[in-house]
């Protein structure tokens, strides 16, 4: 194990792709998540990997779309407007099986936005960011230990289920520095896969990388065997964390740097003898139904606390199967909500089970 | 006090988020929990900048701070933004050698430090920051003097450990002003 060391959000995250055996990033500056860049244009030519800074966050994604289809672990980082940019590329990667991390520091949207932390890009991940039938896995880190371990977790996912996967942080996530145990160091499995692009040597078959179908019924097929897998994941992988909930009469459900602001109003709320509890997603995508439905026949109500106009509530609701109310905290813009804000949708949601 | 939740805000280039740094790496030699919030946004480059920083011994929810109960300002819009939002009972340090008003509220600890002045007069301009958190290590107790000089070792670059012995004049100057 490692000792505890010092670090920014952006910073934890890239050591921990490179202690994950990343040896490839491509990448393209914007705030709040150039750090990530930044630390990887100085290790990784040191540790004999490759850093890019490419033309054009489009570029960029395919860089990794080429890396990936070889095999190696790679990664791409950006922001909100520069993950529309790369979307996709992340279809093809999908429609490829590929698997890959990308990092997304989210700031305020839609357009340039600000850059302010946000989690506006919530339907973006969660849905399947870029066309087609696909998903990516979503995992939504609530401190900088958080950020190593989940790029780590990233990687495995990717692998183990041949597809990309997208770490979704925010602006507060990316800047913040945390005391962090780094990760030890994965030992990389080595065994050719059976599906990777690396020269044949005129030994064996080609392998191909490919995501164009031109018969509907291949097509089809293939995105049906992808959405067993899609199942398996939903039944297997899904993430979160339980806070005060054994008593819990409302549920908070939060992730991220607004699950942090939370468990202060949690806190506080109960000091003035209000019994609150949260379920704090980590993998968003899948969505931890299955929690929150069993919670749902506990508590009286639920707060969705987010920096979107309300995009996981809807996720809430569906996974709920609206048996209770859903009552919304959001700041959007860069803004952030704060304990009064969440403590006064806390004392609105006790109110209306009178 | 167990728990410091400490803002330190002033123009960019006034060595705040510095400041703020060696604060959390003296925590980290502590061993206590830590976390340290920056503003990022383009005040970085003369405008209003700011950090936050909370010293704990309990798990720490939020890093942000909404009633902080140490501040420390450096300029007057600095002074207009926070003094409202310190905890009652709190502790405010202002930089009296360029924040020329009083403090209205009669409810916290106020230190007036010509921080930027004493800082010349040591003929090392740019560490009033460190004058400042001088008085408020002396004054919080928030880390110890042994940890602060850990931690003032960590955050500054190697290029820099040339003034690590500067740095430490000026914590000193800051300790024993308040003394006075």
């Amino acid at each position: 194990m490692q000792e505890k060391v010092l670090m920014k959000g952006n910073e934890a995250l890239a050591e921990a792709a490179i202690l994950a055996g990343c040896r490839h990033y491509f990448g393209y500056p914007i705030t709040p998540q150039t750090e990530v860049a930044a630390y990887m244009s100085k290790k990784m030519p040191k540790i004999g990997g490759v850093f890019l800074q490419a033309e054009s966050e489009i570029a960029a994604i395919n860089m990794v779309y080429g890396v990936a289809a070889t095999g190696k672990r790679c990664m791409t980082s950006s922001s909100s407007p520069g993950i529309a940019l790369k979307c996709e590329g992340i279809s093809y990667l999908a429609g490829s099986d590929l698997p890959a991390l990308i990092v997304n520091v989210q700031r305020g949207g839609p357009g340039l936005g600000g850059i302010q932390p946000s989690q506006s890009d919530y339907f973006l991940a969660t849905r399947g960011p870029g066309h087609g039938d696909f998903h990516v896995i979503v995992l939504a880190p609530a401190s900088v230990q958080e950020m190593a371990d989940m790029t780590l977790k990233g990687f495995e996912l990717a692998d183990k289920y041949r597809m990309p996967c997208m770490l979704l942080a925010d602006g507060t996530m990316g800047q913040m520095m945390e005391p962090v145990v780094l990760p030890d160091p994965v030992e990389i499995d080595t065994t050719p896969k059976d599906w990777a692009v690396t020269g044949t040597e005129c030994k064996r078959e080609h392998h191909i990388v490919n995501s164009l179908y031109l018969s509907p019924k291949k097509l089809e097929d293939i995105n049906l065997e992808r959405f067993e897998r899609y199942k398996q994941i939903e039944e297997n992988e899904c993430l979160w964390e339980e806070f005060m909930m054994e008593d819990a009469e409302i549920c908070i459900v939060s992730c991220g740097i607004t699950a942090r602001v939370s468990r202060n109003a949690i806190l506080e709320a109960r000091k003035q003898g209000i019994k609150v509890g949260m379920i704090r997603p980590i993998t968003l995508w899948p969505f931890p139904k299955k929690a929150l439905l069993s919670a749902a026949d506990k508590v009286k109500s639920f707060i969705s606390v987010e920096l979107n106009m309300g995009q996981m509530k809807e996720d809430i609701e569906l996974a709920i199967r609206c048996k209770k109310p859903v009552y919304g905290c959001t700041r959007v813009g860069g803004m952030i909500t704060t304990v009064d804000d969440i403590l006064a949708s806390i004392k609105e949601a006790a109110k209306g089970e009178e | 006090m167990a728990d410091h939740q400490i803002i330190i805000a002033g123009f960019g280039g006034q060595g705040l988020l510095f400041s703020g740094k060696v604060l959390a790496y003296a925590g980290l030699a502590e061993n206590r929990q830590l976390s340290w919030l920056p503003s990022y946004g383009p005040e970085m480059r003369g405008g209003t900048a700011n950090c936050t920083v909370i010293l704990s011994d309990e798990p720490i929810g939020s890093p942000i701070v909404d009633h902080p109960n140490v501040v420390m300002v450096m300029n007057n819009p600095s002074l207009d933004k926070y003094e409202n939002m310190v905890a009652p009972g709190g502790k405010l340090f202002v930089d009296s050698a360029l924040i020329s008003r009083k403090v209205e509220r009669d409810d916290i600890d106020v230190y007036y430090i010509p921080a930027t002045q004493l800082a010349k007069e040591m003929g090392a301009p740019t560490l009033a920051n460190m004058i400042l958190l001088g008085a408020i290590v002396k004054e919080t107790g928030c880390v110890s003097d042994e940890h602060l000089d850990e931690g003032l070792r960590h955050a500054v670059p190697a290029r820099h450990a040339d003034l690590i012995d500067l740095n430490i004049k000026a914590l000193e100057l800051g300790k024993n002003y308040t003394q006075a």
